[in-house]
């Protein structure tokens, strides 16, 4: 797979809203996650 | 030989050795996984971009049904058994199979939306996959009702036995209804419906995201063996503290 630009690879075809959005919410559950556990350690 | 290990005094100082490894290799493994998921894999023929969804979404999914299994098998030896470290390894399993499982639920509403046009249907998958979040957490919650441990062991043990029977139902709704939800693309028996490269990041996701669950549920039984035992003698001597909550 090869994107024209930067632009390119965040509008995902028009998709960015849902595939972002998909990796964002995984992205922060597994930050709180891990931080959670930190924090009482 | 494997009860040396079922003490919790032997397993603590073990799981605080394990779990950089699999923290290493959880990153590893998502680093690779997301440039083969976005770098690699082709643009899918009938869904375009959208599909990239699968990279997190199948493995997300593939996680929350296997923690369950892996927590009831946990439950049941800790109700046969009678081992103390049985009932906490369930407890530490729950918070990341809730995550799993909500995050399957998430980016399956972010794909419906674009591929059927709808964020949610009453499917027997989707459902079902709905049925097993409030499983997690009703253990959670069960579990936490009790101030007696080995009654709270005892009781999640049995919820978690019951509601073992939604996974194969999970699995195979698919196959067992006419779900708006589309079959499996992956099995043991045939070969996958899909491009080589994306099997292979849809892979790597996969067992970054078993790498994870595993360090960050040692990490919680830790947490849990210092809650439960941090009168006894041993975790005053490992952690050099007399109140180690």
């Amino acid at each position: 797979m090869s994107w024209g630009s930067l632009n390119e690879f965040l509008d995902m075809g028009g998709y960015g809203l849902y595939v972002w959005g998909s990796y964002g919410m995984a992205l922060l559950c597994v930050l709180i996650e891990v931080l959670f556990l930190k924090l009482k350690d | 030989m494997i009860f040396n290990y079922a003490a919790p005094q032997a397993f603590y100082p073990i799981a605080g050795r394990m779990i950089p490894w699999f923290g290493v290799a959880a990153a590893v493994l998502a680093v690779a996984g997301l440039y083969v998921a976005f770098l690699v894999a082709p643009t899918d023929a009938t869904q375009g971009e959208a599909y990239r969804i699968i990279f997190i979404h199948v493995p997300a999914a593939w996680m929350s049904m296997f923690i369950y299994l892996v927590m009831a098998f946990w439950a049941a030896a800790g109700l046969v058994l009678n081992t103390r470290l049985s009932g906490m390894m369930a407890s530490a399993l729950a918070p990341t199979g809730a995550m799993f499982t909500f995050l399957a639920l998430w980016t399956g509403s972010l794909w419906g939306k674009p591929t059927w046009g709808t964020w949610w249907a009453w499917d027997a998958r989707m459902t079902s996959e709905l049925i097993l979040l409030f499983l997690y957490l009703g253990f959670i919650a069960l579990k936490g009702a009790f101030a007696d441990p080995q009654r709270a062991d005892r009781a999640g043990a049995v919820l978690a036995l019951l509601g073992a029977v939604n996974v194969p139902i999970i699995y195979f709704s698919v196959v067992w209804w006419n779900t708006l939800h589309q079959g499996a693309s992956v099995s043991l028996t045939r070969a996958p419906s899909m491009a080589m490269t994306m099997l292979v990041g849809m892979l790597l996701m996969a067992l970054a995201a078993w790498m994870y669950s595993i360090a960050v549920s040692l990490a919680r039984l830790r947490r849990i063996i210092r809650a439960r035992e941090g009168d006894a003698e041993w975790i005053r001597l490992s952690t050099g503290k007399r109140n180690p909550r």
